[in-house]
């Protein structure tokens, strides 16, 4: 009952430009972000950890987090996956309110791929992959000709489909990696989050990863959003980028202008000298050792 | 469209296992009605059998001894049922919280859900009450509400954000267990007189089965493996961490509580008929994982079965080894689960931080 109240007396309440479209600035349907963050707040008690950040994930872009440790990152992606609810604002999806989005809902739109991933128990590749469909299937249902398919395609778009028989637990760190992209495909999702998708992989797996991501974002028609530890190959990969100073978006835009050297100095107290790579087109980031009157 | 004919992933087939397992449970199951102090041949069980059944009556014929019917059907059969049964309730609550723990080394015994169980039980054996809540007994709810709550206790000690550390795991599981058994033991100290009784049947056996026991634990143990095979998915998940699970859209906790129900109706329907049997859910889920994987959905069932040959034959040598005498269950299958349990525990020294 207080549910039907609350609907009747909210929508009495909307101004009607409000009930014409679900996007507040009136841009068309189409033309809605992925993903846009209205003055996110997140605190565990007294403790902030996430202060007003706003920002917004353009559709088909490959967006990076980036920003020193504790500086909010990885709290910022747990809010997006769910895992934390924020304190404050909040965040649309797409246009819609993730608090209103069912998990299961939440998992046929997003797939996320964590930092690392234990697993203990040798299930073979295909079989984790194919966990994926879980937000598609309902109880005792059996996979259907269509999750293989979906399956099948996830895992040969990550180039992983010649370790389907393989356990789990004896691929390496980047076929792992891998595995758990193609999961992440079979959900289908318009939306993958990745949080350090490169810090445990070796530099050659690392760029491979990369050029996976960026791919993928053309073939999947997927966006992406990455929290990168490595600057380098934030700067080589992403069209944008957001860079957090303690729970705060200190700059965000386009990757030649976040990663300046005085951005840098500040956020992470570093000399950097930066120059354009002729080859790639994109800044390239040197890192200096302080001089010693600094230390 | 890509063309996909199989799964790519070659494991021998369920049905296989099913088959198999399903075949070596009725063969022991008609060697077991076989043995005992009286003499009967399995020519004259399976008169006896198929003489219950129609159409198969016509095909045997002759009479058969009227104390050896009563043997067979009165003593032998609820008997072996009631063994298969709860051997399978223990082998699939070993399973549930293997999968809830992601740890090897949870069982019903371990965890204390024995033992709160077996606490329930005493309380409504030394009550007497013979009240019924919606035509079930007071024994299978009681031991429910102790297995809930041990199990619930033990969860939240051992849960330290998204992990459980074995160690935290085992030694909440000790604690418990301990507590509830001194609970026991206080309510038998007043109630003397009930003592024999109640010790013996905490030893674990099925020396006084009758079919009435086997109709008390029937609905609880269909209801406790429907709903487990209902969650085998979802389990499949809970391996990969919470966190991962949750992002696959599993409402992890939700899960968890369901799961902790789930496992307790088990192991009180089983605790509550047959006493505290141990390491039934240790050894059996352990075995079959070595055979099937780690794959919850052929895991279940197929352990289930397992857990009821298990539990057939431990019981079926209890009874014949010191014939005419009888050895409680219980004290087997811990003759095999301890230094089983011991193993596992040197096995998996590296993850006990």
């Amino acid at each position: 009952m207080k549910g039907v109240f609350a609907t009747v007396f909210f929508t009495n309440s909307l101004p009607s430009s409000f009930k014409a479209t679900e996007d507040e600035k009136g841009r068309p349907r189409g033309e809605r972000p992925a993903i846009e963050l209205q003055e996110l707040s997140f605190a565990y008690g007294e403790q902030t950890i996430l202060s007003r950040i706003s920002f917004t994930v353009p559709k088909q872009s490959f967006m990076g987090i980036i920003g020193p440790n504790g500086s909010g990152k990885t709290t910022l992606l747990k809010c997006l996956d769910k895992t934390l609810t924020p304190t404050a604002g909040r965040i649309l999806l797409d246009g819609k309110d993730l608090a209103k989005i069912s998990l299961k809902e939440l998992a046929r739109k997003v797939g996320v791929v964590p930092q690392q991933w234990e697993v203990n128990f040798a299930f073979s590749a295909w079989e984790i992959v194919m966990m994926g469909r879980y937000p598609f299937l309902t109880p005792f249902a059996r996979e259907s000709r269509e999750d293989w398919v979906k399956g099948r395609a996830a895992m040969e778009a990550t180039n992983t489909w010649e370790l389907a028989n393989r356990p789990i637990t004896e691929l390496s760190g980047g076929e792992r990696q891998r595995v758990m992209i193609a999961q992440a495909l079979a959900q289908n999702p318009k939306l993958l989050l990745l949080d350090e998708p490169t810090s445990h992989l070796d530099v050659n797996h690392a760029l491979e990863l990369c050029e996976l991501l960026r791919e993928l974002k053309q073939s999947e028609g997927l966006t992406i959003l990455a929290v990168f530890h490595d600057l380098n190959l934030a700067a080589r990969y992403c069209d944008a980028l957001v860079l957090l100073k303690e729970g705060q978006v200190y700059a965000s835009g386009q990757p030649e202008k976040v990663l300046s050297t005085e951005n840098l100095e500040v956020v992470f107290g570093v000399h950097v000298r930066i120059r354009q790579e002729a080859e790639t087109g994109r800044p390239s980031i040197l890192f200096l050792p302080r001089t010693k009157a600094e230390v | 469209m890509t063309k996909i004919s199989t799964n790519p992933v070659k494991r021998v087939p369920f049905s296989f296992f099913l088959v198999l397992l399903t075949l070596v449970l009725v063969l022991l199951c008609l060697v077991a009605l076989t043995l005992g102090p009286a003499r009967v041949g399995v020519a004259e069980v399976l008169q006896a059998l198929t003489g219950r059944l129609p159409l198969l009556d016509r095909i045997f014929f002759g009479e058969i001894d009227l104390l050896n019917q009563k043997i067979l059907f009165g003593l032998r059969l609820p008997r072996i049922i009631l063994a298969v049964l709860v051997g399978a309730a223990l082998a699939v609550a070993g399973v549930i919280f293997q999968g809830l723990f992601r740890n090897p080394m949870a069982d019903p015994y371990v965890l204390g859900a024995s033992s709160g169980a077996a606490f329930g039980a005493t309380m409504a054996a030394v009550s007497g009450s013979n009240l019924l809540v919606f035509g079930l007994g007071a024994r299978p709810l009681f031991a429910f509400a102790g297995a809930l709550l041990t199990t619930t206790l033990v969860y939240r000690l051992a849960r330290s954000g998204r992990r459980y550390s074995l160690t935290t795991l085992l030694l909440a599981g000790i604690a418990v267990s301990a507590f509830m058994s001194a609970l026991t033991t206080l309510l038998l100290f007043f109630r003397q007189e009930e003592l024999g009784r109640v010790l013996f049947w905490t030893m674990g056996g099925f020396s006084y089965t009758r079919w009435v026991e086997v109709k008390v634990i029937l609905p609880y143990l269909v209801f406790g493996l429907l709903l487990a095979s209902r969650f085998a998915r979802e389990l499949n998940l809970l391996l990969l961490g919470e966190e991962k699970a949750h992002q696959l859209g599993l409402e992890v906790e939700k899960l968890q509580r369901y799961l902790l129900f789930t496992a307790s109706l088990l192991v009180a329907a089983a605790v509550s008929v047959a006493g505290t049997i141990g390491f039934v859910g240790l050894v059996v889920p352990h075995i079959m994982r070595l055979l099937l994987g780690p794959d919850h959905r052929p895991l279940l069932p197929l352990s289930a079965l397992a857990g009821g040959i298990f539990l057939l034959v431990a019981d079926t040598l209890a009874r014949m080894l010191l014939a005419p005498g009888e050895l409680p269950v219980g004290i087997l299958t811990s003759f095999v689960g301890g230094p089983f349990f011991l193993y596992l525990l040197r096995k998996n020294r590296q993850i006990m931080h």
